[in-house]
């Protein structure tokens, strides 16, 4: 028994000494206060009022807000990001009619070739064309940027943390440091190029502020300020990184309530299989 | 192998007796999961979680096989495809989350699988075959789903990839022209993606052939029980069918709500937003992490920051990286030697008041930490804690079961399976009501010879 006891010890003694071996340095290390760095960083933290109609299991899509929002993104976004996931003729899902579609398809520029020279040449785009990108490629998406690469909207909203409220806080995102982000670094100063924008992971963002009050006119809509253009592009954005969001939800309910009915009778099979067995003490 | 009083397949009419001489699977299925396989009458929901596992398995591979039709696995085109499978496949959208999630969803039915094996010591005598093939079922799980991750090319498949592989460069000698080889390249490229594709279709097939070794080696004892008392006679079980078949059929009603509820509502929710940006090698995310159900062996890789050195010295024995690798496979490695670690040859945790203590108390808040710290920023506190949690692990597994198993007081165990269930037992005990209690069973002598030694008592 002494010699089983004497075992247990040492043992115990060999872990103890190897625990503290591996956690002294750390412990020491978490016990002195480091002084953090201040880092201004803000978690999307406006949104519009009431959410987006898609937000919830119950979400549809605003069918007139998502034609807006495409407005928005071609007269305002489309100049520097590409959306090299989407098609023109999924815009028919958003209610235009074939015609419609063809044009705004046509309105654009792909890249081609002269079918005669076969030198490269743009074209007038198709329906089955995605959509184009403003630039050739990188090289020239950074000469034209301070050095940033716009990054392609197909997936923004699914590519970033709570990406449907990091793009709504973002586009309305721009202020000045304030007086408590100053207090902390009294050194900061957004360099040269680059904007102020706490929403964005960096702090400083390479692309200019780019909503105003007005910026874009809606035919028969309401009033373009800034925060209905954001909302509105952005519910574009979410439709054009998962366009059968709405649609999954949907099928969502069906398939639940055909669950909850099918597990409900095979509970009271059970019930019924089992009923014959004594019950437990 | 069954049991003495399980009923025989009778085959009807003509064509089953055919169907019975030339190719007898209809009594395969009858024997094993039909009316013809006693099992204990007295499982619980915990017991479960294989068939839900079995479900899952072939989910992935139906998902997978018609995703494995959509998909182009060239490093130009992965991300791509995947694109066009949730946009243009006719409810492609749906095929690629019920994967994502149902991979989701398959570790976590097997970690609750695990943790039934872990508190009532299914893998004791005479089942120590079936853990072992489940252990290594687990390795294929892990193997198959990191490389499932890779396909589609986004930021976090590819660097995930790269950590992962960068560990074989850890082992000494051959450790550097050994992961060239492996990936194909000296960065996972398209050869790497290339190879996984091939290896994430052929394993799980690999899995089935070995979830079938797992079956066939429990139907030779039976399934064990909460009480881990062996079953003895006819009135300690029930036939599998229909008695397990209706309990597992509302199980997988269960399960299926619960999986809907992710596929259809929260699909991105146990994801990362990393992986919806095409992978770029000169971008590096600011944090690299695998799926959450490799978390636990992640914390456990991070944990190790310092060399392993001679102190006062500046020879270095093991660097902190090999160390790390070491003790990520070690700590499943460690899984194998259960059946010889724990010595107690009473087997349920409800009988077990010492164990259970550092089971609750010990290796499930320390499992818990590691599967938090896995997730987390490789800064301080996170790392100590990790250190911690990684030191409290091995110590549960390597010292505390070893010494609790030998020197614990048992509760008493009943008779049977029988006594348990209904308060006596016919052959044991006699009338109830009236007659004293049986008197308490010494929980050594009743069992078979196991692996074990019987605990002393303490002198």
């Amino acid at each position: 028994m002494t010699i089983r006891l004497l075992g247990i010890l040492a043992g115990l003694g060999l872990t103890a000494v190897l625990v503290l071996w591996s956690l002294v340095p750390g412990l020491i290390n978490f016990a002195l206060p480091e002084k953090p760095e201040y880092y201004a960083f803000q978690e999307p933290n406006i949104a519009p009022e009431g959410g987006f109609s898609f937000d919830g299991p119950f979400g549809t899509w605003d069918y007139q807000q998502l034609q807006r929002g495409y407005q928005v993104y071609k007269e305002v976004c489309a100049a520097c990001h590409s959306l090299k996931y989407v098609s023109f003729r999924n815009l028919e899902e958003l209610g235009y009619n074939e015609d419609e579609v063809r044009a705004e398809a046509a309105n654009a520029t792909v890249p081609g070739i002269n079918p005669e020279t076969g030198e490269p040449q743009g074209r007038p785009g198709l329906p089955t064309d995605m959509f184009p990108s403003p630039y050739p490629n990188d090289i020239a998406a950074r000469a034209a940027n301070n050095n940033a690469i716009p990054p392609d909207l197909s997936l923004i909203t699914k590519a970033r943390k709570d990406g449907v409220n990091y793009v709504y806080s973002l586009m309305l995102g721009y202020t000045e440091p304030t007086a408590e982000d100053l207090a902390k670094s009294p050194d900061f100063e957004t360099p040269e190029g680059l904007y102020f924008n706490e929403h964005f992971y960096n702090i400083n963002i390479a692309m200019p502020p780019q909503l105003t009050d007005g910026l874009v006119t809606y035919e028969n809509g309401p009033e373009a300020t800034q925060e209905q253009m954001a909302e509105d592009v952005t519910a574009f954005l979410t439709w054009a990184g998962e366009p059968s969001l709405v649609h999954r939800k949907q099928i969502g309910w069906t398939v639940l309530i055909f669950l909850l009915f099918a597990t409900g009778l095979a509970f009271l099979s059970y019930k019924q299989v089992w009923a014959g067995m004594k019950p437990k003490k | 192998m069954s049991f003495a009083w399980a009923k025989q397949y009778e085959p009807q009419n003509g064509f089953t007796k055919w169907i019975d001489e030339k190719l007898p699977l209809p009594r395969l299925v009858y024997n094993a999961v039909g009316a013809g396989y006693p099992v204990p009458r007295n499982l619980n929901y915990m017991w479960n979680f294989g068939v839900l596992a079995g479900f899952c398995l072939v989910l992935q591979i139906v998902t997978g096989v018609v995703l494995a039709m959509h998909y182009s696995g060239d490093t130009s085109v992965a991300f791509g495809s995947i694109e066009h499978i949730m946009r243009n496949v006719n409810y492609g959208w749906m095929l690629k989350y019920a994967h994502a999630n149902g991979a989701s969803f398959f570790f976590m039915v097997i970690y609750l699988h695990i943790f039934r094996g872990f508190y009532y010591s299914s893998y004791k005598a005479p089942r120590e075959m079936i853990w072992l093939l489940g252990v290594v079922i687990f390795l294929l799980m892990m193997a198959t789903a990191f490389m499932g991750y890779v396909l589609p090319w986004g930021q976090m498949s590819f660097w995930g990839a790269k950590v992962i592989t960068g560990l074989f460069g850890a082992i000494p000698v051959i450790g550097e022209p050994l992961q060239t080889w492996l990936v194909g390249g000296f960065a996972p490229n398209n050869s790497t993606l290339g190879r996984f594709f091939s290896l994430h279709f052929l394993l799980p097939f690999v899995i089935a052939g070995v979830v079938i070794l797992h079956i066939w080696a429990l139907h030779i004892p039976g399934s064990s029980n909460p009480t881990g008392v062996e079953v003895k006679k006819e009135s300690d079980t029930v036939p599998f069918h229909p008695y397990y078949t209706a309990k597992d059929g509302f199980g997988l009603g269960v399960f299926l709500i619960l999986y809907t509820a992710f596929v259809f509502f929260a699909p991105n929710l146990l994801g990362h937003p990393e992986n919806w940006i095409e992978a770029n090698p000169l971008s590096t995310p600011a944090l690299i992490v695998p799926e959450w159900y490799f978390y636990p062996f992640y914390a456990i890789l991070r944990a190790f920051t310092g060399d392993l050195t001679i102190p006062f010295t500046d020879i270095i024995l093991i660097e902190a990286k090999l160390l790390g690798v070491i003790a990520m496979f070690s700590a499943i490695l460690v899984w194998f030697l259960l059946p010889w670690l724990d010595k107690s040859p009473v087997r349920s945790g409800a009988y077990r008041p010492l164990f259970r203590k550092f089971f609750w108390f010990g290796l499930v808040p320390c499992m818990a930490a590691l599967f938090y710290l896995g997730g987390a920023k490789a800064e301080e506190p996170y790392i100590v804690f990790s250190q911690i949690a990684t030191a409290y692990y091995f110590m549960h597994f390597l010292v505390i079961l070893p010494i609790v198993s030998q020197i614990e007081i048992p509760k008493p165990l009943p008779f049977s399976i029988t006594e348990a269930v209904l308060g006596d037992d016919d052959v044991h005990g006699g009338t109830s009501g009236g007659g004293d209690m049986p008197p308490p069973r010494d929980a050594v002598k009743d069992l078979p010879a196991s692996g074990g030694a019987a605990p002393e008592p303490a002198e």
